[in-house]
């Protein structure tokens, strides 16, 4: 397989979200707005590529036996590092992703990419796997806050087009189920044609 | 009259599913069948309720005094999956029905993000030990609650002539959205 559609599957083909259904937590919990989703995308983007890094450089001193706790506390070790630091430098967003950003750990879409690619590949494509797929999850987590925030408040990235209200419930729990669901309604819809 | 509050806001209010979301995987992943969501519904109580006991006291007389606080993420998530397996071990010893009924359901667990958030919250909103059972232990039965819920309409939604593009996950997530607006009724109950 060549680089470059290594790193494009992420996106569209097998986007980890919006196709795979992986890490559907932090995708509803975090997506009130555009800017949110690209955090929580640009966090696990960064825990995903040095988690690759870091496995694919130690595939061969893991034992087979216990690989799956070594590559969660090396997983978890980047997460308290993105955790420590979004505490440090943006104490806002830190605040509003709240709990999302520790549960990176359990992510499905980490430790899958780190057991199904990293731990079977050499380093560059490991970390352009991990790239891709991260950009292809931030994508995903955009998009669906643009249309939360979009409806639901009438701005974009918290620039107001619309006056007045939008509508309440997208902002709300129920609304981030009702968006992924014709979201991923709509891609299945695509996939096909 | 604080555990009842703690308790009717953690099942019905502040429902893990679908107000917090976390444990969104294994909510869509084994509501097909009313039978296993029930028994994942039972693993999911015993071992939550259980690893926010052990991650509490990891938690206030490991960690804190020898302050390592910033080492949360890491000892829980080993605690946790260390938890699940011995959990295993020893159900399968001690009692078989049990471990045949909940046994398939154990490792999904380690993953499930509502146990780890669970931890972690308990932490944030600093209760005492007490309220940290009783918070894990109504958080597990309002996943359940949810679960099965969810899983009881799914089974009567497979016999319905659903459009062929919203069919399997969409519909599911557009039920849950409804349902999580149903339980939004219960905000300004606590």
């Amino acid at each position: 397989m060549n680089q470059l559609e290594n790193f494009t599957k992420g996106f569209i083909r097998n986007n980890p979200v919006l196709v795979l259904l992986l890490g559907t937590c932090p995708t509803l919990g975090v997506t009130t707005s555009a800017i949110n989703g690209l955090g929580m995308g640009l966090a696990t983007t960064f825990v995903l590529v040095m988690s690759n890094l870091a496995i694919s450089l130690m595939k061969n001193l893991i034992p087979d036996n216990v690989r799956i706790p070594a590559f969660i506390v090396i997983i978890a070790s980047f997460v308290t590092i993105v955790d420590l630091f979004m505490a440090g430098y943006a104490p806002a967003l830190h605040e509003q992703l709240g709990l999302f950003i520790p549960l990176i750990v359990v992510n499905c879409i980490v430790l899958g990419r780190a057991e199904a690619f990293a731990s079977k590949n050499d380093v560059f494509s490991s970390v352009i796997d991990g790239l891709g797929m991260g950009l292809g999850f931030a994508f995903a987590l955009v998009m669906l806050g643009s249309i939360r925030e979009v409806l639901g408040g009438g701005t974009f990235f918290g620039l107001r087009f619309m006056q007045g209200d939008g509508i309440l419930v997208f902002v709300l729990a129920p609304g981030a189920f009702i968006a992924l669901g014709y979201l991923i309604a709509l891609i299945n819809k695509l996939r096909k044609a | 009259m604080e555990y009842i509050i703690i308790i009717i806001s953690a099942i019905f209010v502040n429902n893990i599913v679908f107000a917090q979301f976390l444990g969104i995987c294994p909510f869509l992943g084994v509501s097909n069948k009313l039978s296993t969501s029930i028994g994942m519904g039972g693993a999911v109580i015993f071992v939550l309720t259980l690893a926010t006991i052990v991650t509490y006291l990891v938690y206030q007389f490991v960690l804190v005094p020898l302050g390592l606080g910033f080492l949360q993420t890491i000892s829980y998530i080993l605690v946790i999956a260390a938890l699940v397996q011995m959990v295993e071990i020893i159900l399968k010893k001690v009692s078989p029905s049990l471990y045949q009924a909940l046994g398939i359901y154990l490792p999904l667990i380690t993953t499930n993000c509502a146990v780890l958030g669970v931890a972690i919250l308990v932490i944030q909103k600093n209760f005492n030990l007490l309220e940290s059972v009783v918070f894990a232990a109504a958080t597990s039965v309002g996943f359940t609650l949810a679960l099965v819920i969810f899983a009881g309409i799914r089974e009567h939604m497979e016999l319905m002539g659903i459009p062929k593009g919203m069919r399997g996950v969409p519909i599911a997530l557009v039920t849950a959205g409804l349902l999580s607006l149903a339980f939004m009724g219960f905000a300004g109950l606590v």
